[in-house]
């Protein structure tokens, strides 16, 4: 067993482990945070996406004693959950970007950090790009990319929330 | 119209909990106690199982059982059924192979389950399956349905001789054959409908547990249709009596088609939780799922249209061999056949058709429906015909098919289907204007001079949809009506529940159903909840699958509000002391007509449960009413979709340039939710057309066992789509509506065929159009044309 501890949605957690336990089997099976989801087990679907020190990581790819003092942030925490709606869970709603629901809470994640590294002002083609590393199925992904470029405005515009 | 009725695009109720991360599916559900299963899967297409022996794997920490086929035997589990009785043109029925959730004595594909394995831990689980040890003797397999019915084909099942599930046929073979000797010119082509692997992103996942003090079991599992899961695992596995059995299917994360079944998988973990005591758990891994999902499609046909001098369709023959996997799934017989010869009338007015289906067992995953289910397949062959049609005659592809639209409603075609309503003609001028269909040679002339190939492609499609009604799919050999229930509880308070056997996965039921509720009712969506997926909550329902909620479950909602409107009227008569056929009901508000006197709706649900106004004798207290519809026909949506595709010559590389639907739907409840449907139709239906193929090797190995190998679409395969709608309504329920949700998967595929055939000058294209296919296409166009 390997023992860590980490910060999940700012709450310091620790943990004796199975090495083998994955990131994302530790959210979901330690801490019950189920909104990660898994759909696939080669790295190719993204419904596992969280953000890993600020980063976009699929949690499915990450031991979780790799990420000894790491800060993590899950669909959970992105939203203070007394307050508002994090822009990108709001514009995912307003331009129904979800049918199922089960790729959005990894699809919401990639699109908080897209923004994050490339701006506000995200054209078609460049949500389009950087979304290869999220599979739909029932979208068709043409309300997700319009999503995204509302939602990425949408938080330059100052609304309160957490990256 | 009202801001939440019909209509109204109103955003979901039902996507909160799915932005914050709080749905609830079936992996999100953990029972007290319990375990973990793990299915040993047979890596042989075709084995003899000559023993399993499991001591080694008995005795791994944490493992709790390693069973197989022979105690589900010994227990007397029965097998997996198909649902749907074929019967073969020479009177015969179809040959259904025993299915039993776990194989005993024999594998037949790769994938089959041979032994399942109880532990604390999946981990656990997973180690001990490799100390079990199968002795299998391999056996030759086939794998290819082409190959399945020859002579020097493997055997598969006793029951079926050369393979063959049935052969069978529809339409008047005389006729065709007289409209093929008058015939002025004939269109032939050989097609393969490439077979796919639905691939919803939430995996399948079962967990069955056993209260042995009531002696009931109770499966969560993610399922389409949790009522007829019951039925089939209560009256057939006999795993439990129906009274004794709840089925519950929560949030469920995508379907198309391949959660409608029953499978192995979840008779086991019922099975296991009674017999260990203890609740079992089961999630697919992806590549499980590959192996373990009905996959979809997979036919191999012939096709043949006859046209006089003039252009007009005369006849159209196909033969189709249909690859049904290594045993019947539960709805498999009937998709080659009722949901695919049915419809190969397209939008036409053909006089004379004529199908045989042979259905092939096949060392494979079984093949059942798959988004769309026979249509695509139909609407493949019909529009790849028509399109290549017009070429060999040298006429536009749209005036072809003007030509041949049927104009009049109702409209009987010469295989079964008696189209209702429709006007193809104004879907088909509207989807041309927006794509600009005149201005093509233009943009065709700017892609030459950037060394690119340009191509536009046609698909007017028709489907079926809203399978019904009962008696009539009855007499075609299911096993189930297909009608649906509905019950509205109101509450003292005036809110409303309504509870559905339709099950919702990604449909937005509980926005919909609620919208037609708030308009019927006056009150608002938040005053409504929609209740599905629980046989214990739901009395029974039929599911959701062929685009049925709308047109059959919303129908069923319509007739229960007739009920409570009705009763309320009697309840608000009595408050209001006015003769009953006075009362009239507006805007949540009950008035005696030509009077200021009224009641809302709420006083009325609150007297109609403290029951002082009336006399109970004579009036039943409470508001709740229920009923069950079934159609008086199936509805058929139909429309056009305009695919246009720009060809790299150099690399054989298509990018979709522009895509216009306009589909006819009916009546609309939610436009942006019915856009939506459309959207992610048509991403499949790009992604068969374009990127997917579940490849089998000749010894039966799954080549495409991943997502690493099998291509899913991604947001970079698709372009912006334009979506539009015209709208005759359905004369067949009472709001005119006629369902979406497989119109694009069912559009899509010859669109794209048919805009990339027609850039690069030659009809020689498979699907997938890979950049490979379509160089490979264009080299060999070429040097045909070097050699002429």
């Amino acid at each position: 067993m390997s023992a860590v501890a980490l910060t999940v949605n700012g709450k310091a957690v620790t943990a004796d482990v199975d090495p083998r336990t994955l990131l994302v089997q530790f959210l979901r099976e330690n801490l019950r945070l189920t909104g990660t989801h898994v759909g696939c087990d080669t790295s190719q679907c993204g419904a596992c996406v969280v953000h890993v020190d600020g980063k976009a990581v699929k949690s499915c790819t990450a031991f979780v004693w790799q990420l000894e003092g790491a800060n993590v942030l899950t669909i959970e925490g992105l939203a203070d959950p007394n307050g508002p709606l994090h822009p990108m869970q709001e514009a995912f709603r307003e331009h129904h970007g979800l049918q199922c629901g089960y790729c959005t809470p990894g699809m919401i994640m990639t699109a908080v950090d897209m923004v994050n590294r490339k701006g506000h002002d995200l054209d078609d083609p460049t949500i389009r790009h950087e979304l290869e590393g999220n599979l739909c199925r029932c979208t068709g992904y043409h309300n997700i990319v319009k999503a995204i470029a509302a939602g990425a405005k949408a938080m330059e515009k100052g609304h309160a929330h957490k990256t | 119209m009202s801001a939440t009725g019909i209509g109204a695009a109103v955003r979901r109720k039902e996507d909160h909990r799915f932005i914050t991360g709080k749905g609830h599916y079936t992996d999100d559900v953990n029972r007290p106690g319990q375990c973990h299963a793990y299915f040993l899967r047979s890596p042989h297409a075709r084995a003899r199982i000559k023993s399993v022996d499991s001591k080694a794997a008995a005795a791994m920490p944490g493992v709790l059982a390693v069973l197989t086929g022979s105690e589900l035997a010994a227990d007397k589990v029965g097998n997996l059924i198909c649902g749907w009785m074929i019967t073969s043109k020479d009177g015969s029925q179809m040959k259904m192979a025993p299915h039993p959730a776990l194989a005993h004595g024999s594998a037949n594909h790769v994938g089959d389950a041979v032994a399942v394995i109880l532990a604390e831990t999946l981990a656990q689980a997973k180690d001990a399956a490799e100390k079990v040890n199968v002795d299998y003797q391999v056996l030759p397999a086939v794998a290819d349905p082409a190959r399945a019915q020859r002579e020097d084909a493997p055997q598969i099942h006793e029951v079926a001789a050369r393979n063959t599930i049935y052969q069978w046929h529809l339409g008047d073979a005389k006729a065709v054959e007289a409209a093929f000797q008058a015939a002025r010119h004939v269109t032939r082509l050989d097609i393969i409908n490439n077979r796919l692997v639905p691939n919803a992103i939430e995996p399948r996942a079962a967990i069955g547990e056993y209260d042995a003090g009531s002696d009931s079991l109770t499966l969560w599992n993610t399922s389409q249709n949790p009522h007829v899961a019951r039925l089939v695992i209560s009256a057939f596995v006999g795993i439990a009596p129906e009274n004794r059995l709840r089925v519950i299917a929560p949030d469920v994360g995508g379907g198309f088609g391949s959660k409608i079944f029953i499978y192995p998988e979840e008779v086991v973990c019922l099975w296991a939780a009674r017999r260990i005591g203890r609740p079992v758990k089961w999630v697919a891994e992806r590549s499980e799922a590959f192996l373990a999902d009905a996959h979809g499609r997979d036919h191999v046909t012939h096709a043949e249209m006859a046209f006089d001098g003039d252009g007009k369709i005369t006849g159209l023959r196909v033969k189709t061999v249909a690859n049904l996997g290594a045993y019947m799934s539960t709805f498999a017989s009937s998709i080659p056949t009722y949901l695919y010869a049915t419809l190969l009338s397209g939008q036409y007015d053909i006089p004379a058709i004529y199908c045989e289906v042979d259905a092939v067992y096949t060392n494979t995953v079984p093949v059942d429906a798959y988004r769309g289910a026979g249509r695509p397949e139909a609407t493949f062959v019909i529009e790849r015909l028509v399109e290549v049609g017009a070429r060999e005659l040298g006429l536009d592809p749209a005036d072809l098919r003007k030509k041949n639209f049927i104009k009049n409603f109702p409209h009987q075609t010469p295989v079964i289907m008696n189209y209702d309503a429709g006007d193809y003609l104004a879907s088909l001028k509207k989807a041309l204007e927006l794509a600009d269909y005149d201005g093509f040679g233009k943009r065709k002339r700017e892609s030459g001079r950037n060394g690119k190939l340009r191509g536009i492609g046609l698909s007017t499609y028709i489907e079926a949809c809203g399978i019904a009604p009962s008696q009539a799919v009855g007499s075609l050999g299911c096993g189930v009506g297909l009608w649906e229930s509905a019950e509205a509880r109101v509450n003292p308070t005036g809110s409303v529940e309504i509870l559905t056997g339709c099950h919702q996965h990604g449909q937005g039921h509980e926005t919909t159903f609620a919208q037609v509720v708030s308009e019927r009712l006056g009150i608002p969506l938040d005053n409504v909840s929609i209740v599905h997926g629980d046989t214990d909550k739901v009395q029974f329902g039929m599911g959701t699958y062929g685009s049925r909620s709308g047109a059959v479950g919303i129908s069923a909602l319509v007739k229960a509000l007739d009920k409570v409107e009705a009763k309320a009227k009697k309840v608000a008569a009595q408050m209001l002391e006015a003769a009953e056929g006075d009362i009239v009901f507006r805007d949540g508000k009950f008035t005696v007509a030509g009077t200021d006197k009224s009641a809302a709706w709420g006083e009325v649900a609150l007297n109609a449960y403290i029951a002082h106004k009336f006399a109970g004798q004579e009036l039943e207290p409470g508001l709740k009413e229920s009923a069950f519809y079934d159609p008086t026909n199936f509805t058929f949506p139909a429309g056009c979709h305009v695919c246009e595709i720009e060809v790299d010559p150099q690399t054989g590389e298509s990018e979709i340039v522009a895509w216009t639907a306009v589909d006819d739907f009916g009546t609309v409840i939610n436009p942006m939710i019915v856009e939506g449907q459309v959207h992610g139709g048509i991403a499949q239906g790009v992604g068969q057309a374009l990127l997917e193929h579940a490849v089998y090797d000749k010894d039966g190995q799954l080549v495409t066992g991943s997502l690493m190998d099998y291509c899913m679409p991604r947001a970079q395969d698709l372009p912006t789509l334009k979506v539009d709608m015209t709208t005759t309504k359905s004369p067949s329920n009472p709001l005119g509506i006629k369902g979406c949700g497989e119109a694009g998967a069912i559009a899509a595929p010859v669109a794209v065929i048919n805009a990339i055939t027609h850039a690069i000058g030659t009809e020689q294209l498979e699907m997938p159009a890979t950049a490979q296919a379509v160089w490979q296409a264009l080299q060999k166009a070429n040097n045909t044309r070097k050699a002429a």
